[in-house]
């Protein structure tokens, strides 16, 4: 069974003139690694908020259709009780962290579920270490950099070990290396303990690499949902102002000039620079 | 032009986020200022509008010093945009946020109305005119914060990750306005992690780490050099990356243009098979 399941979602703000999701319906599997994308203000932050319950519970407004994640009906259940289910990490770090240190703010969450408190040390410790912010434990959240609150955004997330974790560009303030190295922790969580993560999106030359699920959206809509190799390939993904990674179009750009390489669209520079070694080497 | 000699600043808590900086922007140049989180990047950018005042040294602009200048009057000449859109949007509408230097730098209400819609139509913003810039998306808000600073056309423009949430239209926007700007001799500085904006738009670049400048040139010199970059927390732009694993079989390492990258591989391919 599906852990995320929609039907015809269709959600409006309130005062509102139109809907930010119309007619979504999608399927995500346990342990994917879904990728969403889309031009700006096409509905994926929105749709990040209906897998809690955000919407619409926090946000009121008037939401259509059917959604479910993991297996509960998230209409019927508060935002709270989807807490331990699904963690969320914001665009905006500064919108989630309220706490009088780094480490108070990752050990909220698993306090309010009543974990007994050496397991609390433990998993904060954990998730600290894993996020690299263990030595700012002590710091105000509000006194470091733009980057290291998204870590500590995420670290917040990932101490509680939840089923689902959907990130919300959640490294757009960190340089390129550490965003790098927070992605290979989400990773590393969705292939080792079958995480499921939804990651929404815009830099796929960072992140194409990851996902088995590509979900493309425009002006409220999916436009396109499956393999990224193949939606990375299509015309229609272009033509909505998807940022393709540079290591595709350079393949399709050498494809289309004749270039004899194999079918698989690379989705990264270590996939094209092996289909290039090899059109060398057969020569 | 923006002078900056042996520029130090330690914030009210002794952290010292620059420890001697000293760079010449001229007028109607495009640089790029890269580096980890924490460099000291912002910081330093905050100097060049008078933001935040040298602990010692000095900032330049255009031969004022910024100690004596008030920030009022160094912000008609250059506009800053922060990193974060919500430190800079309070007004009810997007209209009236676009509308409120203007009106404090004294501009004609027709001027205004003229300037208004001339910057939502450049970041097309024209449909959320009237809207509120908080029930805006993340990215439209930061196009926002952008368009009441372009609009009262500051001769120099400083971005502070102008490309976060961007989607790549949007993206390609910006670079495109770049370039505009520069055409009519405007002085860009942005601050970015952003690579591949980086790659594709050819600035000067210059890299910071710990309060100081370890790196300055041009793009396809630096943003090819891993061990200079990997001081710095950036990653190659994935043109580079390509060739820098094909490097073994002859193909030059510097190369971070897709249309280049695309001719040197096609070449190389030609002769290999003795055409």
């Amino acid at each position: 069974m599906a852990i995320i399941e929609t039907k015809d979602l269709t959600y409006t703000y309130p005062g509102a003139s139109k809907p930010s999701i119309l007619d979504v319906s999608i399927k995500i599997e346990k342990g994917e690694f879904v990728l969403i994308t889309g031009p700006s203000g096409c509905g994926k932050t929105t749709l990040c908020r209906c897998f809690n319950g955000l919407v619409p519970h926090f946000y009121q407004g008037e939401l259509k259709g059917e959604i479910s994640v993991a297996s509960i009906d998230t209409l019927k259940h508060h935002t709270y009780e989807m807490a331990k289910h699904v963690g969320l990490v914001f665009q905006n770090p500064e919108n989630q962290l309220f706490a009088l240190s780094v480490e108070k703010d990752v050990a909220f969450g698993l306090e309010n579920v009543g974990v007994p408190r050496e397991e609390i040390r433990k998993k904060v410790d954990w998730a600290l270490n894993l996020t690299g912010i263990y030595d700012l434990r002590e710091r105000s959240p509000h006194e470091i950099s733009g980057g290291q609150q998204q870590r500590v955004a995420i670290a917040s997330v990932l101490a509680m070990e939840p089923e689902i974790i959907v990130l919300d560009e959640p490294t757009s303030f960190l340089d390129p290396l550490s965003a790098e190295k927070i992605f290979e922790v989400i990773y590393d969580l969705n292939k080792k303990q079958g995480i499921t993560v939804i990651l929404v999106e815009h830099r796929l030359d960072l992140t194409a690499k990851y996902t088995n699920h590509l979900i493309v959206m425009d002006q409220g809509k999916v436009r396109l949902e499956g393999n990224p190799r193949e939606i990375l390939s299509s015309e229609e993904t272009r033509l909505i102002g998807v940022g393709i990674p540079k290591a595709t179009l350079l393949y399709q750009m050498l494809k289309k000039d004749g270039l004899n390489l194999n079918n698989s669209t690379p989705l990264s520079s270590e996939e094209l620079a092996a289909q290039l070694l090899e059109a060398l080497k057969s020569r | 032009m923006i002078e900056a000699e042996n520029v130090h600043f330690s914030y009210p808590n002794k952290v010292e986020a620059l420890k001697g900086v000293s760079i010449t922007i001229k007028d109607g140049e495009f640089v790029a200022i890269m580096g980890q989180n924490g460099a000291g990047k912002s910081t330093f950018v905050k100097h060049f509008n008078g933001l935040l005042k040298p602990t010692s040294g000095t900032i330049r602009s255009d031969g004022v010093e910024t100690t004596k200048s008030s920030v009022a009057s160094l912000a008609r000449n250059v506009g800053f945009v922060f990193q974060n859109p919500d430190h800079q949007l309070f007004s009810e509408t997007v209209e009236d946020e676009i509308a409120f230097a203007l009106k404090n730098f004294g501009f004609e209400a027709d001027v205004i109305e003229k300037r208004v819609t001339w910057a939502l139509n450049l970041l097309s913003l024209t449909q959320y005119r009237k809207t509120s810039p908080f029930l805006l998306s993340g990215g439209e808000r930061k196009r926002v914060a952008l368009a009441s600073v372009l609009a009262w056309d500051p001769k120099t423009l400083i971005l502070d990750e102008p490309t976060i949430g961007q989607d790549h239209e949007q993206k390609e926007k910006l670079r495109q306005f770049i370039m505009q700007m520069q055409t009519q001799g405007k002085t860009v500085v942005i601050v970015t992690h952003d690579v591949e904006f980086v790659a594709e738009s050819n600035p000067r670049v210059v890299l910071m780490k710990e309060g100081k400048i370890v790196a300055d040139g041009i793009g396809k010199e630096i943003l090819t050099n891993p061990a200079i970059l990997e001081l710095s927390s950036i990653v190659l732009p994935q043109i580079a990356q390509v060739f820098m694993k094909l490097k073994s079989l002859g193909f030059p390492k510097n190369i971070i243009d897709i249309y280049e990258a695309k001719e040197i591989i096609l070449k190389t391919l030609e002769s290999k098979t003795g055409k």
